[in-house]
């Protein structure tokens, strides 16, 4: 998954000499962009972060506190020729005190199909959800939402194959699917010979008036799943045990988007409403494996499920407030509750919830200074999170999607 | 199965396109191309236009309903000059509609057609929102329309060419009507020449080199970025020192920036249509063209 530094900065001495005029790709020289991400955070509260109910990986966490670098990502894209598209993105992080870098994305798309078809090869964010396809960069808020945080390790992708078409229609309707390695969180094991994991997406949408635009997305993932691991479970004798899940996993979800404008003019005052569900089922067996013959073990058919509503507004230029709430549910139950428990399937009766204010100003269309306050119940000690972040886009930057 | 079912759609796809063959799908990306391809084509043709005179053409949403507009679209015409780079790329490669795709026929820029002004000789970010191609506001000279027209009914007859004769009348017919005007605009417009003007965002280069109007500032202290309250100190210290006629700025600008050098300086603001669209009775580029020397010419006597 990670790959020394020295790929990428080979990659870009390689591309040294390609002086990039402001252009989109189409060029012969690829255009590269890079977004910085630094922030400081301070929270209230010393514990381990935990979401009772969901088995976290991925991403998920609360990151760290006080002075530190967020999302840097490096972005090389450019049309291959007249038929495909190709772009690369990598993250640079520190890990543990070593700088490393992370193949976040890796694909390729096609451009000259036509007839509303789009085919993607690759790594890459899947189709599903409304939020999942955004780079955090363009996140209204520093941090995931919590429903993406504990069902995605706070974003889906994956190795494999979409398929896209847009119908010839008056109303936007767009149909994907997915086929991929199912070897990421939130899959795991890459079954099936490397096509663990799957996914189907339907979205549609318009206009009301020239003031107003919406969009809806329905969709559906699922995988076959062996030895999905979580973070461990300590004993204060030392040894280690490690939630480990085999079985099927199914997620579905609808997405809400609406944005009003006055008279669609967005560059003075801008409103964004936006809502996302999801329910997840899984039914198999969770092992917590301490490296014995005999782990403890349990059978688990779990539910898990959640939404967020959010709303952003942009009452002058530069200037942007959002709100955001979250709120989880879950109901896992299995043949031994206890490993259920130690596994952090137990919701311990307490419902996730998080409010989040958010602030921001943006200089130029490329840079943005960002506040964030969120009083967060995601486990039973509240914490109050203060996070200053700044976001900056260098080199040319594609638009964003709807 | 999933194979037959892309098959399945593919066909429906195939059908839907064959069906709207008739008539050419025009998708033009700001209200003053969309006139113009409503001149050209006439009755052949069916146009939508992304956006309206309220709406900063630099900044628009890539919409869904954008995005199903491009893809039933035979031709797109946009300024280009990276005018719309901020979303017509996204809506492109969302649409899956190869006819439309840069350096194909159904893509049409008009800013390529035409010399541009502005050409920058360095390109950096620092500078503001500036565009490697030049300025691509390039609709408010007469002379270079009619070089657009010309070519943009050629591109008609292009994809198109069962209907060359209705193309040529069409556009034989415009020519006339625009030379016969642009005679009586530069008549009127006389008085105007070497006027000193101040301008929100570079959008009349094209209408100030034509009609000789001096640039005297911007309210925009880089071209994209919104006005501070020192630029307009500074413009003010500058209009003190070398006065000008009026500040100007049009519908999707807010008046506000304007409005307050005019307090400043006692130099009227006037806000002027820009586009079709932009004012009442501004429903071609006809009346466009009018209604701008008029606005004008009532503060510039």
């Amino acid at each position: 998954m990670y790959f020394p530094i020295s790929i990428v900065t080979a990659l870009l001495f390689a591309l040294g000499s390609a002086a990039v005029v402001a252009g989109d790709g189409g060029g012969f020289n690829p255009s590269i962009s890079l977004i910085l991400d630094g922030r400081f955070t301070s929270y209230d509260n010393g514990t381990d972060y935990e979401l009772p109910g969901f088995m976290l990986g991925g991403e998920a966490g609360r990151g760290e506190e006080g002075f530190h670098l967020g999302h840097n990502e490096l972005a090389i894209s450019a049309n291959v020729d007249d038929m495909f598209y190709g772009k690369l993105t990598a993250v640079v992080a520190d890990h543990e005190g070593d700088t490393e870098v992370e193949l976040e994305e890796a694909f390729i798309e096609t451009l000259a199909l036509g007839h509303g078809l789009a085919v993607k090869g690759g790594r890459f964010f899947s189709g599903i959800g409304y939020l999942n396809q955004q780079h955090p960069h363009a996140w209204d808020f520093s941090d995931a939402p919590l429903i993406y945080r504990g069902l995605f390790g706070d974003q889906l992708r994956d190795d494999g194959l979409q398929i896209s078409w847009v119908a010839p229609t008056e109303h936007y309707l767009k149909l994907g699917g997915e086929m991929t390695r199912g070897e990421r969180f939130p899959a795991g094991g890459a079954s099936h010979d490397g096509k663990g994991a799957g996914s189907l997406f339907i979205k549609i949408g318009g206009d009301i008036g020239e003031s107003q635009a919406w969009q809806i997305g329905l969709s559906h993932w699922q995988a076959d799943i062996e030895d999905r691991t979580s973070g461990g479970h300590h004993h204060d004798d030392g040894t280690a045990e490690i939630p480990t899940y085999n079985g099927d996993s199914q997620i579905s979800g609808v997405d809400f988007v609406w944005k009003w404008a006055p008279a669609g003019n967005a560059s003075e005052r801008n409103l964004k409403l936006q809502a996302e569900y999801f329910i997840r089922d899984e039914e198999g067996t969770v092992v917590m494996d301490d490296g014995s013959e005999t782990p403890e073990m349990s059978t688990y058919d779990g539910e898990q499920k959640g939404w967020y509503l959010q709303t952003v507004y942009q009452f002058m230029p530069r200037w942007r407030v959002g709100l955001r709430y979250d709120r989880l549910e879950s109901d896992n139950r299995g043949s031994d509750e206890e490993v259920l428990s130690e596994a952090g399937l137990d919701d311990e009766g307490h419902t996730p919830e998080r409010l989040t204010l958010m602030s921001d100003y943006a200089h130029s269309e490329y840079s943005r200074l960002r506040l964030q306050f969120a009083k967060d119940d995601s486990n039973e000690d509240r914490d109050h999170i203060l996070t200053l972040q700044y976001l900056m886009s260098l080199g040319p930057h594609g638009a964003h999607r709807f | 199965m999933k194979r037959t079912y892309s098959l399945v759609l593919f066909l429906i796809g195939m059908g839907l396109t064959q069906a709207s063959v008739a008539k050419l799908n025009i998708f033009a990306c700001e209200p003053e191309w969309a006139s113009l391809v409503q001149a050209l084509g006439g009755s052949q043709v069916t146009t939508t236009v992304a956006t309206t005179a309220h709406q900063d053409p630099h900044r628009i949403e890539p919409r869904p309903s954008l995005i199903a507009k491009v893809r039933r679209a035979d031709l797109l015409v946009c300024s280009g000059a990276e005018l719309e780079i901020g979303w017509l790329p996204m809506l492109q490669r969302q649409a899956g509609n190869r006819k439309v795709l840069p350096g194909r026929v159904g893509y049409f820029e008009t800013a390529q057609q035409v010399e541009r002004l502005g050409i920058p000789e360095k390109l950096d970010r620092s500078m503001g929102d500036v565009h490697a191609s030049g300025n691509p506001h390039v609709h408010l000279d007469p002379h270079r329309l009619l070089k657009i027209a010309s070519a943009l009914s050629e591109r008609l007859i292009t994809l198109d060419p069962s209907n060359t004769a209705h193309y040529r009348s069409r556009f034989d017919d415009f020519t006339s009507r625009w030379q016969q005007a642009v005679q009586q605009w530069q008549r009127i417009a006389e008085p105007l020449k070497g006027a000193r003007v101040v301008v929100h965002h570079q959008d009349w280069d094209y209408l100030f080199d034509w009609l000789q109007i001096v640039k005297a500032g911007s309210l925009e202290p880089k071209p994209g970025l919104p006005t501070s309250a020192g630029h307009l100190a500074k413009l003010r210290q500058a209009l003190k020192e070398e006065p000008a006629v009026a500040i100007i700025y049009t519908h999707y600008q807010s008046p506000k920036a304007a409005n307050r050098l005019s307090q400043l300086t006692g130099i009227v603001a006037l806000e002027l249509p820009y586009t079709v669209g932009g004012g009442e009775g501004v429903t071609d580029l006809f009346s466009l063209y009018d209604e701008t020397l008029k606005r004008l010419l009532k503060v510039i006597p």
